[in-house]
C-alpha cells in the first residue's frame, strides 16, 4: 500500500473542501502497535467479507500470469503494496441453474449463500459470514460487525436469514460511539469496578426472556422462528452486559483514539465513499484489535453501485451499460475508473490489517477476508469470469500472493474453503451447480 | 379533516346507494370477505417514536433509527410482517429504551408521568410500581397486562430499587425491560372464533384496535380505543364505526396518512438520495428533505384538510414551498413553508412535477425518462416493469459516434433494439413528457441547445407535454385502483392474490362513488368485514404448555428452532 499519513489522506479528500475531521481518529495506521493478547491467550482467527458492485473488465483486470508474483493490470495496479497478501481467483462462475436470474442480485447472493435466489428480493438463507459467526463469534461483545462505505443503510451482503439483513453501520461517527462509547469495556483501563446499574439491567432481561418464551408458545412456525431470533438477540445483549461486569484481559494493540467530530458528507461521490471506507476500516480494525468481534463485513458499494464521479453525469451502474467501449483503450474508461477506485479501497482495507502488529506478525496473519461482487462483466450482466479474492493467512493456514484460475468452476469453492478454515464442519457449500466440496488446495498450507 | 363530520351524512347515503347497486354481496354491499392472516409486524422507527411520544408526551425526547424492513409488494409495511430482529437491532432498541426510561423517571418528568409517589424514595414500593407499570404497560403493549406479567415487571423494579437503593432507578430498569419487550417491538395479532360466522376466526378486539390504530395513526391505540376493545364495543358494527369516525377526526390521522404516502411513494429513498455536486450544486440533503416534505404537505392539505379528489393530486397547481426549494423552482424565496399556487401557464401541475418525483427518479447527473416512466407505472399505477434481461447487449446504446442532443434520441435506441423495446415502450413514452425538468427538477426548455419535445402517451392517451400527462394519469383507471390496493395491503399487513380482486373492486367502486375522497376510502376499508376477518384456512397454532423443570431444557429447545444453514439445505 502506498505509504500515506492520515492527515495527508484527509487533507487530500473532498477537493480541499470545508470538511474537517477530528484527528487523531485512531492510531492504527501510523504508530507501532504492541503485540496482542498480553495474557498469553492464543490470538483469535477472524473472518471478514468485503463486497463491491459491478465486477471488472477482464482485459485490464485479470493478470496474465498465474501462481505467485502475478502481474497487476491497470484496474488492480493499486494492489502493488499488498499483492502478496492477496489471493486472486479468476474465471469463476455463479450458476443460476433453473432459477430466474435477476441482474445484479443472483451473482452476489450465490457468492454469499451458495444458492441461486428464486427472485430478486428474497435471500435463500443465512449468508456465509453468519454461518461462520455462529461458529467463532459467540464469545465476543459483538457476534459480528457490518459496515458500508456508501452511506446507505440498505447496502449489506450479510443476512441472518431470508428476511433479516444485518443492516450496516453507515456513519463513522455513530459506529465509533457504538464501539468505543461509554459502554466500551476498555481492556486497558486502569482499575475496574463493576457497575451495579449494569447488573440490574442484565437482570431485567430475564423477565423479557420469560415474556418472549410465553409469546413463542402460541406463535405459528414462522413467527416462532422470528421470536427465536429475537431471543438469540436477547442472549447477545445479556452477553454484552455480562462482559461489562468482568474485567477484560489487557490487549496492548487495543488503542482506540478520539472520536471523529464530523461525519463524511452524506453523498455518494467516490471521494466521500473512499473517505468513509477509510474511517470505517480503521474502526473495524480497531474493533478486532480490541477483540470486540471476530467476524466483520464491509461493503464498499452496493450491487448495481450508484457511486458518482463528480462532473460525469452517470453513476457507476448506468455507466457500465451506456458508456461506449473506447476502441483504442479496449474498455469503457469511466466504468473502469469506478472499478479502480473500488480496488484502491480494497488495497487500503488489506493494508490496514497489515499495519497492526499481532504476535510476531500482523493482524493479517490471523484474518481471512473474502471479497465478492455481483457480476463478471457488468456491461453484459455476465456471471462467468467472475473474480473472487481473499486476503490474510487465517492463522497460518493459508498461503497468499497467488493468482488462481478456477477454470469456469463455481466461485463457491472459495466460500467452502473459508468455511473449512474457520472450523465449520460442513461436507459442502451451496446447491445444484454451485454445490462444492472442493477446497482450493493450492492456497492451503 | 374538519369537514369530515359534516360530510358523514352524505357518505351514509352513498353507502346505502352502493348497497343497492351491488349484488351477490353481504348486506353491507361488501363481497364475501376474504380476510388476511393474523400478522406479527415488527414496529417501524416512526411507529415506535409515535407510540412513545403518545404515551409519554412530547417533552420526552424519543430518538431512534432502527434498521428498515425490506420493501415487499411496493410497501415497507408489508416487509415488516416478515422482518426479524437480530442482535444489532436489539442493541438499537436497547439504546433508545435506556434514553427514554431515564427521562421518564427523572425529576423533571416523574411528577406527572408517574401517577403515584413511593412511600420512600430509597426503597421498593410494589403498590406504586404496580400502578405505573400496569398503566404504562397497557399503552405500550396495546393490551392489559396479565397479573403474572405485572408481577414480573414489579419484581424487576423491586430488585432494581433494592440494588440501587432508589425506587425510581428500579422503575427505570423495569421500564427499560418493557421498552425492549417483544410485546412492544412486535405488533402481534391474535384471533378468536367469530360468533357471527361459526367456524371462522376474526381478530380479537385488542388486535383489531392495534390494526386500526397503526393503519390510521401509525401509532399505538389510545386509552379510549383500548376501552372500546375491552368493553367489547369495538367488535360491534356500531362501536367499530364510532371508533373509526373518532380516529378519522383525530389530529393523529395526519401522522397516519403521512406515513402511508411516505411508504407508498418510497420516500425512504430520500435518506440516501445524492446528486452530483458539480452538475447540481444547488441540490443537497437539505433540499432532498424539503422536497419530501413539500409533497407530504401537499398530500395532507389536499386529501385531509380539503378532502379533495385523490386523482386531482396529479393535476393540482396548489402546493407549499420553502426557501430550500425556491432556488430550484426559480421563484422568490419565502420566509418559511408557504402555500403557493403555480400560475396557469406553468408546466408545474401535480405531484409528477414536484421536485420529489423528478429527483428521486433521475440519475445523479441527469434526468431519466426510463426511471420516471418506470416509477409512474410501479409506484402510482401498481404495475410491474420487468428488469432488463441478463446478458443484454447494450451496444445499441453504446454507439461512440452518436452524440444525442436530447434524451428522446438517446432512449430511442432502446426502442430500436427488440430485446429492449418491449419494456421501454412501457416506460419511456410517459417519462419523456417530464423532460422539461432536469435531474434536479429544474425547468428547462432546451437540452444541449435543442428544443425539448415533450410529447408522449400513456396507455393510448396522447399529449403534448407534462400537463397532458398529468391529466392522462389523473383519468387513468389504474390510479385510484392502485391506491386502494396499497391502502388495503398497508392496513392488513400484506399483499394478497387474486382472491382479493372482488374486494378491491368493491372498495374502488365505493371510492369512486364518494368522489375519490381519501377519508371515505379509509373508513370503508377500516369498517369492512375483511379488515378484521382471518382467512378461512388459518387456524391458531397449538399453544405449548409451560415447561416444567428449571427451564434450561426449554431454552435449549427454543434456541434450536428452525435453524437453517445453507450447508444443510442440500439434503432437503
Amino acid at each position: 500500500m502506498k505509504k500515506m499519513s492520515r492527515r495527508h489522506v484527509l487533507r487530500g479528500m473532498l477537493n480541499g473542501g470545508a470538511i474537517s475531521i477530528g484527528l487523531p481518529l485512531l492510531n492504527c495506521f501510523l504508530n507501532e502497535n504492541g503485540t496482542a493478547l498480553a495474557s498469553g491467550a492464543p490470538i483469535p482467527v477472524r473472518y471478514g467479507t468485503w463486497g463491491w458492485g459491478l465486477g471488472m473488465t477482464a482485459n485490464v483486470f485479470v493478470p496474465k500470469k498465474y501462481g505467485f508474483d502475478y502481474d497487476l493490470p491497470e484496474e488492480i495496479a493499486s494492489w502493488a503494496a499488498v499483492r502478496d497478501h492477496i489471493n486472486l481467483f479468476t474465471n469463476s462462475v455463479a450458476f443460476p441453474d433453473d432459477a430466474p436470474n435477476p441482474c445484479h442480485y443472483t451473482g452476489w447472493v450465490i457468492g454469499r449463500t451458495g444458492v441461486a435466489p428464486m427472485d430478486g428480493k428474497s435471500i435463500p438463507g443465512e449468508t456465509i459470514d453468519v454461518t461462520i459467526a455462529n461458529q467463532i463469534g459467540r464469545t465476543t461483545r459483538f457476534k459480528s460487525l457490518t459496515a458500508t462505505a456508501n452511506a446507505d443503510v440498505r447496502t449489506t451482503y450479510s443476512y441472518e436469514n431470508t428476511t433479516t439483513p444485518n443492516s450496516p453501520e453507515w456513519s463513522p461517527l455513530q459506529f465509533y460511539k457504538r464501539l468505543f462509547g461509554p459502554e466500551f469495556p476498555d481492556p486497558n483501563a486502569e482499575g475496574f469496578t463493576p457497575n451495579p446499574k449494569v447488573m440490574v439491567d442484565k437482570s431485567v432481561l430475564s423477565a423479557v426472556m420469560d415474556q418472549t418464551k410465553s409469546l413463542m408458545r402460541s406463535a405459528g412456525a414462522e413467527d416462532r422462528h422470528r421470536l427465536d431470533q429475537y431471543f438469540t438477540g436477547l442472549r447477545q445483549l445479556e452477553n454484552q452486559f455480562a462482559l461489562r461486569l468482568q474485567k477484560p484481559e489487557p490487549i496492548v494493540a487495543c488503542r482506540p483514539g478520539a472520536a471523529p467530530t464530523v461525519d463524511v458528507p452524506m453523498n455518494k461521490t467516490a471521494e466521500s465513499v473512499a473517505l468513509r471506507h477509510r474511517m470505517m476500516t480503521e474502526l473495524l480494525v480497531m474493533a478486532l484489535a480490541c477483540d470486540q468481534t471476530r467476524v466483520f463485513n464491509m461493503a464498499y458499494s452496493s450491487a448495481a453501485s450508484a457511486i458518482i464521479k463528480p462532473g460525469y453525469e452517470k453513476p457507476h451502474h448506468t455507466t457500465t451499460h451506456e458508456e461506449p467501449v473506447d476502441e483504442a483503450l479496449g474498455y469503457q474508461p469511466n466504468a473502469s475508473w469506478f472499478t479502480r477506485r473500488a480496488m484502491e479501497s480494497w488495497a487500503e482495507f488489506v493494508g490496514a490489517f497489515a499495519a497492526i502488529k499481532e504476535g510476531d506478525g500482523t493482524m493479517l496473519d490471523n484474518v481471512l477476508i473474502h471479497a465478492t461482487t455481483d457480476h463478471g462483466y457488468a456491461r453484459m450482466h455476465t456471471m462467468d469470469n467472475m473474480p473472487v479474492f481473499t486476503a490474510g493467512r487465517a492463522g497460518g493456514k493459508v498461503k497468499t500472493g497467488l493468482h488462481i484460475d478456477l477454470k469456469g468452476g463455481p466461485g463457491t469453492r472459495v466460500g467452502y474453503t473459508a468455511l473449512r478454515l474457520m472450523g465449520v464442519d460442513s461436507p459442502s457449500f451451496g446447491t445444484k451447480s454451485n454445490r462444492t466440496s472442493d477446497e482450493i488446495s493450492e492456497i492451503l498450507v | 379533516m374538519h369537514s369530515f363530520i359534516k360530510t358523514s351524512a352524505r357518505r351514509t347515503m352513498i353507502s346505502l346507494l352502493a348497497v343497492t347497486i351491488l349484488t351477490g354481496c353481504t348486506d353491507s354491499g361488501e363481497p364475501e370477505p376474504v380476510g388476511s392472516p393474523p400478522r406479527m409486524r415488527l414496529i417501524t422507527t416512526d411507529q415506535y417514536i409515535n407510540s412513545l411520544k403518545f404515551v409519554f408526551g412530547p417533552s420526552v425526547n424519543t430518538q431512534g433509527e432502527f434498521s428498515p424492513a425490506e420493501r415487499s409488494d411496493g410497501l415497507l409495511a408489508n416487509g415488516a410482517a416478515s422482518a426479524g430482529v437480530n442482535g444489532t437491532q436489539l442493541e438499537q432498541f436497547q439504546r433508545s429504551a435506556a434514553s427514554v426510561a431515564a427521562q421518564v423517571v427523572d425529576e423533571e418528568h416523574r411528577s406527572y408521568l408517574i401517577p403515584c409517589k413511593p412511600a420512600a424514595e430509597d426503597a421498593p414500593d410494589n403498590v406504586c410500581a404496580s400502578e405505573f407499570l400496569s398503566q404504562t404497560g397497557r399503552l405500550l403493549f396495546r393490551r392489559a397486562l396479565s397479573d403474572v406479567e405485572i408481577e414480573r415487571y414489579v419484581a424487576s423494579a423491586g430488585a432494581g430499587a433494592n440494588s440501587l437503593n432508589d425506587f425510581y432507578a428500579g422503575l427505570d430498569v423495569a421500564l427499560k425491560g418493557m421498552l425492549i419487550s417483544p410485546d412492544l417491538l412486535f405488533i402481534v395479532e391474535s384471533t378468536e372464533p367469530d360468533p357471527n360466522n361459526p367456524g371462522q376466526q376474526r381478530l380479537d378486539a385488542y388486535s383489531l384496535a392495534s390494526r386500526l390504530s397503526y393503519f390510521l395513526w401509525n401509532g399505538s391505540p389510545d386509552d379510549r380505543l383500548l376501552d372500546a376493545a375491552e368493553s367489547g364495543e369495538l367488535q360491534t358494527k356500531k362501536g367499530r364505526a364510532l371508533a373509526i369516525d373518532r380516529m378519522l377526526t383525530s389530529p393523529r390521522l395526519v401522522d397516519g396518512v403521512r406515513a402511508f404516502f411516505d411508504d407508498m411513494f418510497a420516500f425512504d429513498d430520500f435518506n440516501t438520495l445524492s446528486k452530483d455536486p458539480l452538475i447540481y450544486p444547488a441540490f443537497t440533503s437539505v433540499t432532498a428533505e424539503a422536497a419530501r416534505e413539500q409533497t407530504l404537505r401537499t398530500v395532507i392539505d389536499h386529501l385531509i384538510v380539503h378532502e379533495k379528489d385523490y386523482r386531482d393530486l396529479y393535476t393540482t397547481r396548489s402546493t407549499f414551498v420553502s426557501p430550500e426549494l425556491a432556488v430550484l423552482y426559480e421563484m422568490p424565496v419565502p420566509s418559511g413553508w408557504t402555500p403557493y399556487t403555480f400560475p396557469p401557464d406553468s408546466l408545474r401541475t401535480g405531484l409528477l412535477t414536484q421536485i420529489s418525483f423528478l429527483t428521486l427518479h433521475a440519475h445523479p447527473g441527469r434526468s431519466s425518462p426510463t426511471l420516471r416512466g418506470g416509477a409512474l407505472r410501479e409506484v402510482l399505477l401498481c404495475q410491474h416493469v420487468p428488469a432488463p434481461p441478463p446478458g443484454t447487449d447494450f451496444s445499441a446504446l453504446s454507439n461512440p459516434d452518436a452524440h444525442y442532443p436530447t434524451q428522446r434520441e438517446r432512449v430511442r435506441a432502446h426502442l430500436e433494439e427488440p430485446s429492449c423495446a418491449g419494456c421501454h415502450k412501457i416506460t419511456d413514452p410517459m417519462g419523456l413528457a417530464l423532460e422539461n425538468f432536469d435531474g434536479e427538477g429544474r425547468y428547462r426548455q432546451r437540452e444541449n441547445g435543442v428544443l425539448i419535445d415533450a410529447t408522449g402517451n400513456l396507455d393510448g392517451v396522447e399529449f403534448e407535454n407534462v400537463v397532458g400527462l398529468g391529466q392522462a394519469l389523473r383519468n387513468n383507471s389504474a390510479l385510484p385502483r392502485c391506491l386502494t390496493e396499497r391502502l388495503y395491503s398497508y392496513g392488513t399487513g400484506g399483499a394478497g392474490g387474486a382472491e382479493r380482486n372482488r374486494l378491491l373492486e368493491y372498495f374502488n367502486e365505493r371510492f369512486a362513488t364518494a368522489g375519490y375522497q381519501l377519508p371515505d376510502l379509509l373508513r370503508t376499508i377500516a369498517l369492512s368485514n375483511s379488515f378484521a376477518k382471518v382467512i378461512d384456512d388459518w387456524s391458531p397454532a397449538p399453544v405449548e404448555q409451560e415447561p416444567s423443570g428449571d427451564g434450561r431444557q426449554a431454552d435449549a429447545e427454543l434456541q434450536g428452532v428452525a435453524v437453517t444453514q445453507n450447508t444443510e439445505r442440500e439434503a432437503q
